[in-house]
């Protein structure tokens, strides 16, 4: 009898935990689409800011956050993975790959803000790179390279060593082995993982702030050297720096859910990715 | 007396601090099967391993002596592990198909070592049907590798081995993950191969050892006790240890 109670009120947390993040999550997603349901539109995606961004649409913000997460992807994640194969595959355990571990589980831990200060005295100055979509989608991939490359290596470390040495034991370089068994086995992993950074990169704010991110251009830019504008600071700007706030209230709303669709998206791709690829083995 | 093909000279292994194998000296015959048995732990599969050097990316593995394959020592730092590797041929315990079709498990082998684009289907039949596969198989080449039994992938995986005409194969307890109607096919295969091949087996299993082998080796702690034509070790052992152990008294 005891137990059994026991047993019901065990339910009764742990479902009661779940049911009350997700109705806090439902809460959030509707008030913001709720709010902004009255400008989100197609044309509000895709139309250039009118009459000192209190009409029309966010064209250059949207295509701001694509191209900077694009450069965001194509820096970090040759290096990231890259590293990931150099951790697990080739290091042997010892002093130094400890250190370099700890120092990149350290670097996913820093406040986003002083990767924007970094990439300021980096890129911006040192570089000479200038304040540009370029800069900020550098300082965003050294901000994504530790995720990259801890997810990297997990996936690595599902791959079975009887798989490594099927090859090995063909007279397959290491190399090989690599390149023609591990990687493709553990593409599925590493795509999540990137893809699942590129969502997390796509929403900072703080990095951007410093390195390029304009307040207002009135067109889509043309060269990885000029400033720009994303969604985030788009949003913030909208909501608390803009000369007629109520007025823009629902237009900053439409932008949070246009934010909020692009990633839902990628974790969509991402989830997308593990189904098929599970089904498959 | 017996050409010698593959043979082990004062071999020694460390795991760290740990002596696995101690002072071993083995010289296996052309072209018959020789047992690895002994006890959990006697180091058996380190020995095998050891032939085809798949110790060499582990740390702190310390290897002295030397194995010699047609009296060429195999830790010599001229040799090729990889054309070495395609010589000394390595079946698991558990099979273990790369997740390709059952056609590019046996053409990555040979592409691998570069052989000509125009051999390979022949060689990849001769090799299935070497490893009593084809018929099961022959209409299902581009079926992924995974989706056989356990007891085909196994067969597919001494395919793959075969395909590379090695010289040596050395199994590493493959029925061990078998059952018993497999684990007999694999038995006749290796049967079969022996005309072809040097084989060495580590099994765990007495009455398997007995029917396939031409010799038997019985290790213990890391030392070889003794090593005779399978009929004196299982009939007229020399050393009580070694009685003890085939009859099941330990192990």
């Amino acid at each position: 009898m005891i137990k059994k109670l026991k047993y019901i009120v065990d339910w009764i947390l742990l479902t009661g935990s779940t049911v009350i993040v997700c109705v806090i999550l439902g809460i959030i997603l509707g008030d913001i689409f709720s709010k902004g349901a009255s400008a989100i539109s197609w044309d509000f995606i895709t139309g250039l800011p009118t009459d000192g961004m209190t009409k029309g649409g966010i064209l250059p913000a949207v295509a701001g956050t694509l191209v900077l997460t694009l450069i965001t992807t194509l820096f970090s994640v040759p290096f990231g993975v890259a590293c990931a194969i150099y951790l697990n595959e080739y290091a042997k355990p010892s002093v130094f790959t400890n250190i370099i571990r700890a120092s990149i589980r350290n670097l996913a831990g820093i406040p986003s803000i002083i990767y924007g200060l970094f990439g300021l005295a980096l890129f911006v100055q040192s570089l000479r790179l200038g304040t540009s979509v370029l800069s900020a989608g550098l300082t965003l991939g050294l901000l994504s390279l530790p995720y990259i490359i801890t997810t990297t290596e997990e996936a690595l470390k599902r791959i079975p060593n009887s798989m490594r040495e099927a090859t090995l034991a063909l007279g397959a370089t290491q190399f090989e082995t690599i390149k023609d068994v591990v990687l493709p086995k553990a593409l599925p992993g590493i795509l999540t993982g990137v893809i699942l950074t590129m969502s997390r990169a796509a929403g900072e704010t703080a990095p951007i702030l410093f390195t390029g991110v304009a307040f207002y251009i009135n067109d889509v830019g043309t060269s990885v050297n000029q400033e720009f504008m994303a969604l985030p600071y788009h949003l913030y700007m909208l909501s608390t720096q803009h000369q007629a706030i109520e007025q823009v209230r629902p237009l900053a709303y439409a932008t949070a859910g246009v934010l909020i669709l692009l990633v839902f998206l990628l974790n969509i791709i991402a989830f997308y990715i593990r189904y098929k690829y599970r089904t498959k083995d | 007396m017996d050409k010698i093909k593959l043979s082990a000279h004062r071999l020694n292994l460390h795991f760290g601090k740990k002596h696995v194998l101690k002072n071993i000296h083995i010289d296996f015959p052309n072209n018959k099967v020789t047992s690895l048995i002994g006890p959990s732990g006697c180091g058996k599969s380190t020995l095998l391993r050891s032939f085809n050097r798949m110790h060499d990316l582990s740390p702190d593995v310390k290897i002295e002596g030397d194995i010699q394959l047609d009296g060429n020592n195999i830790y010599d730092k001229k040799v090729s592990v990889t054309a070495m590797r395609k010589r000394i041929g390595m079946v698991f315990q558990k099979p273990n198909p790369l997740p390709k079709s059952i056609y590019e498990n046996l053409s990555y082998a040979l592409k691998l070592h570069a052989f000509p684009k125009n051999e390979i289907p022949g060689l990849i039949e001769m090799a299935l049907k070497e490893s009593y596969l084809w018929d099961e198989v022959k209409d299902e080449l581009k079926k992924p590798a995974v989706k056989l039994s356990g007891g085909q992938q196994q067969r597919l995986c001494i395919a793959r081995t075969v395909v590379l005409r090695p010289e040596v194969i050395l199994m590493d307890e493959p029925c061990s993950a078998l059952d018993p109607i497999s684990s007999h096919k694999i038995e006749e295969l290796i049967m079969s191969l022996k005309s072809n091949y040097t084989i060495v087996i580590v099994t765990h299993n007495m009455q398997q050892a007995q029917r396939i082998s031409d010799k038997v080796a019985f290790m213990y702690l890391g030392e070889l006790v003794e090593f005779d034509s399978s009929e004196n070790i299982f009939k007229d052992p020399q050393k009580e240890l070694t009685r003890n152990y085939v009859n099941g008294h330990f192990g």
